[in-house]
């Protein structure tokens, strides 16, 4: 049934529904909450990144004012059926050591927990954590990818042989044959630095028990609230029944709090131990070292080109930093971009492996984008370095590689849906303004100016909307990829979503409220949005890899179909007319050619009240779908940076940035621009400012907001932004994904830009982030 | 434990606190006020930004003790009589939030900027505001909003 819709919220810019608590002060994130009795957990961590654990001393820290229990890890070894999950052993040959929530006979990483101690307040717990006297046998760090593998280099895990986890591999077509035929090739390496994703609130635990029952209530600063209720079960084989996870305000993820964390699995045990509720809050200087890094990947990148520049094949080696341990999806994250490295281009061959390596650092793993930032990286600097190599420029030899014809199955095997690569690099150069721009550069580069001039491309294709379940399942992933969502039209009227999709910012609430209001005819305020509790939305998939609207948002246009059909069905009987000879506009269904008529809020009223229903018809207006997407979500689109680079210093300005994304059909353009803006400065700020460094000892060097830059407001400039909109076909509402966009695209478009500043110079490569010093530097061998 | 009595929000309160406690723990845990986030440990993200007389502090920054005698506004005491303070109207209608966490800080400091300099420039705003940090709006949108409430 093809209802006729109103579009009357959906595409106009409507102001979140969810910022009125938030703008004052009314917000529910964890450390908000309290209970009668609470007690306060505070964890014990290894300063050492590698370490033997000789003997603990808890006495002194038992002792302490204020202190109810102090557990090391074997004092808690009975609650744990299974280390922490890991749910994608990506290849046969992987090694995926046990990961104890407290350390038993190593520290692996500095930040490694290895007791916990419980105390009346957070204070007084914090206190009698420095009186755990550890001792530990130092054993040598290992924080370098290149030289993990190196031989004799020390092992995390001594099943790991040469601290290898794994090996992925996937290629197409006759990739040898094309680089031996090639009349140009490129060869370049690149270092993707290790990052750090600094959600503005740290991660926080809050954990409720009745004992009487065995009930288990966590509130928990995760993006995840249905897998966390499932692992808890997988862990401490709590029956999932008896587990209901709150996610309430979350402050912000990005992939980080797409976790089950040890303190997941050492607070709950605790807490029903005790019989009193626990709450665990993270400090700042802590989640530096025990949330999960992002990217860390060494990438060697190849391209067979002709002479006019047409990529033929590319060939990728990545070697992938795990860190100490496989977390929810470590080893996968190098397989999401592993279709993306020949990026929007057509191409013949690929060929790509990844081997995953362990380190003693912080366990990596999805970091807003998971994989494709660091394939659009490559190869939107590789074609790059291949347009020097065939003296073309940056939009020429995109142009001349773009995939053009939609559907497009790519060289590595997945089919893209829709895009117009060409429409939106026509845009976006309209924007910049491109012949002005060049013509300034070239004035510049003529005048000698110190403040040079640069501009670079990133013309990206990102796959999101996770996921096809049956891909998932090939891929050995060991979750489905489908999403839930109902609806529930109230007696008098108000209508319930309840949303399997738990957000953390991405505007849910609003989006989801606009959808259901047009198909439904009722009023946007009257639209309430239920999230977030596994008590409430007792299925759902939860919220990364940018799937909330292509995967949730569908699943909630097929509900409201249902809806929709049910209310027919409702109206027909009541007005006595055939459902061939009902029109539905704007909510009401109108026997044709007559002024009769009745709302969908009129037949919620009767179909809850159920006094006249046809047949056979169950009571009640709700429905329940759940969408298993065909394809994934196929966003693309151009970013363009243009960057000043003061050759005396070394320091690099963003003067402005481009952003033409194509996304498919807005929802809602406001929240899609905030999506996009937040992503290009979490990207910027990987290509200029941020990195984790470890010391060779492996102490985190960056342990901090002071020495790890997350930029503020001083540093970015506003964005200019445009969309292009080729719908997708794949699903109904023909929308994309957006929350990733910007940090997929916006890395390769500032390092681009600064080469392309500096490529005068002779210099042609440049590591992440371009600092001052490093920038300095590289002018400075050059002059030599 | 010492005795304060400062103003917060308006109203006259009294409390007992260590001494060794931070303003931001004075006014969440012991007077519940916990719409003022802690972010950081090392004065670095703004989260906690209050307005100490009228200008923005990082309540984490100050002991309690410290807030003896003077008067305090949190996020909890921007709106009056229902209405949304300018600020806080203009970061809805442009979107200057997303997850909200680093929101009350924002506002109290652009509440605070703008009280000193009533219209300023893009670059004003972006350097009054370089001590709160936001992971999610890219400033954007902050930017915009703060410039939307200078000229409402
Ligand atoms: S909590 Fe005060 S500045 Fe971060
Ligand atoms: S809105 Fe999330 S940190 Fe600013």
């Amino acid at each position: 049934m093809a209802a006729t819709e109103q579009r009357s919220y959906v595409g106009a810019p409507v102001p979140r529904k969810e910022d009125a608590r938030l703008l004052t002060g009314q917000g529910t994130f964890v450390d908000n909450l309290s209970r009668p009795g609470m007690l306060h957990a505070v964890i014990v961590r290894s300063p050492h990144a590698h370490a033997r654990i000789v003997g603990i001393d808890t006495s002194r820290a038992a002792a302490a004012e204020g202190v109810v229990a102090v557990y090391t890890g074997e004092d808690l070894k009975s609650e744990w059926q299974a280390g922490l999950p890991c749910f994608w052993p990506v290849s046969e040959d992987i090694v995926m050591p046990t990961h104890w929530p407290l350390a038993l006979d190593k520290a692996r990483y500095a930040g490694d927990g290895v007791a916990v101690v419980v105390a009346e307040t957070r204070a007084l717990a914090k206190d009698a954590a420095e009186l755990v006297d550890v001792s530990y046998e130092v054993l040598p760090a290992v924080v370098d990818i290149e030289e993990a593998l190196a031989d004799g280099a020390p092992l995390v895990h001594d099943e790991a042989a040469g601290n290898r986890c794994y090996t992925w591999s996937l290629a197409a077509g006759e990739v040898e044959k094309e680089f031996a035929d090639a009349a140009v090739t490129v060869s370049e390496r690149y270092r993707q630095q290790r990052l750090i994703p600094a959600a503005m609130e740290p991660r926080a635990l809050l954990v409720d028990v009745m004992p009487a029952t065995g009930d288990v209530t966590v509130y928990s600063s995760t993006q995840i609230p249905h897998i966390m209720r499932t692992a808890f079960t997988l862990v401490l084989g709590i029956p999932e029944a008896k587990v209901r996870v709150v996610a309430p305000d979350v402050g912000g993820g990005f992939g980080s709090k797409v976790e089950v964390y040890a303190e997941d699995m050492i607070v709950v045990p605790i807490a029903r131990r005790l019989g009193r509720p626990v709450k665990w809050v993270e400090e700042r200087s802590e989640a530096c070292l025990a949330t999960i890094h992002g990217r860390d990947v060494v990438q060697h990148i190849e391209l067979a080109a002709t002479a006019e520049g047409k990529i033929r094949a590319v060939r990728v080696r990545l070697k992938a930093a795990m860190g100490s341990y496989l977390q929810a999806v470590t080893p996968g994250v190098p397989l999401l971009g592993a279709w993306l490295y020949g990026g929007c281009y057509d191409l013949a061959a690929y060929d790509f492996l990844c081997t995953g390596v362990f380190t003693t650092t912080t366990p990596t793993d999805a970091y807003r984008g998971a994989g494709r930032p660091e394939a659009t990286y490559a190869i939107e600097r590789a074609i790059d370095a291949l347009a020097r190599k065939v003296g073309k420029d940056p939009v020429e030899i995109r142009r001349l590689n773009f995939i053009e014809e939609f559907p497009f199955t790519l060289a590595s095997g997945l089919e893209v849906d829709a895009g117009d690569f060409h429409a939106a690099l026509d845009r976006a150069l309209e924007i910049l303004d491109y012949d002005t721009v060049r013509k300034e550069q070239a004035e510049r580069r003529a005048s000698g100016a110190t403040r040079q001039l640069g501009v670079g491309f990133s013309t990206y294709i990102e796959m999101c909307g996770l996921a096809p379940s049956r891909i998932l399942g090939a891929l050995n992933y060991g979750g489905g990829g489908w999403e839930s969502m109902s609806i529930r039209c109230l007696p008098t009227g108000t209508v319930q979503i309840v949303s399997g999709t738990t957000p953390h910012g991405q505007g849910h609430a609003t989006t989801f409220a606009q959808i259901v209001a047009d198909k439904l005819g009722v009023d946007f305020d009257d639209v309430e949005f239920l999230f977030g509790d596994t008590a409430v939305s007792p299925t759902g998939f939860d919220t990364y890899g940018s799937r909330s609207l292509p995967v949730g948002g569908v699943a909630l246009w097929h509900a409201s179909e249902k809806v929709v059909a049910k209310a027919k069905a409702i109206a027909a009987h009541t007005l006595e007319a055939a459902e061939d000879d009902l029109e539905y506009a704007g909510g009401r269904f109108a026997v044709r050619g007559t002024d009769r008529g009745m709302t969908v809020k009129e037949c919620a009223f009767a179909a809850w009240h159920a006094h006249n229903l046809p047949d056979g018809m169950e009571p009640g207006l709700e429905a329940q779908h759940v969408y298993d997407p065909p394809n994934f979500s196929w966003p693309s689109g151009c970013h363009i940076a243009l960057v000043e680079v003061d050759t005396q210093t070394g320091a690099v300005f963003l003067d402005r940035y481009v952003a033409v994304d194509d996304v498919g059909r807005v929802v809602n353009p406001l929240v899609v621009d905030g999506q996009v803006h937040g992503g290009i400065a979490q990207g910027v700020a990987q290509a200029l400012w941020e990195e984790a460094v470890y010391d060779s000892d492996g102490n985190l060097a960056t342990g901090s907001l002071l020495s790890y830059l997350v930029p503020s407001a001083a540093e970015l400039p506003s964005y200019e932004t445009d969309r292009t909109e080729t719908p997708s076909p794949t699903n109904p509402l023909g929308v994309k994904g957006v929350g990733e966009t910007g940090a997929i695209a916006s890395t390769p478009a500032v390092i681009n830009a600064v080469i392309d500043a500096l490529a005068p110079y002779g210099i042609t490569d440049m590591d992440m982030p371009a600092s001052p010093e490093r920038v300095w530097r590289a002018l400075q061998e050059v002059a030599k | 434990m010492r005795r304060i009595s400062f103003t917060v929000n308006g109203a006259a309160r009294e409390v007992d606190v260590e001494p060794r406690e931070l303003l931001v723990y004075v006014l969440r845990e012991r007077l519940g006020l916990t719409g003022t986030n802690v972010g950081c440990d090392t004065s670095s993200c703004g989260s906690c930004t209050v307005l100490v007389s009228g200008e923005s502090v990082k309540s984490c920054t100050m002991l309690g003790v410290q807030a003896d005698g003077l008067d305090v506004t949190t996020i909890e005491g921007l709106a009056t009589g229902g209405a949304l303070h300018p600020v806080q109207q203009a970061f809805h209608e442009h979107h200057g939030l997303q997850c909200g966490f680093c929101t009350p800080g924002m506002v109290l400091a652009s509440v605070s900027l703008l009280a000193e300099t009533p219209s300023p420039s893009e670059a004003e705003i972006r350097e009054a505001l370089e001590g709160n940090l936001c992971r999610c709006t890219g400033y954007h949108n902050i930017v915009r909003a703060v410039q939307a409430a200078a000229s409402a």
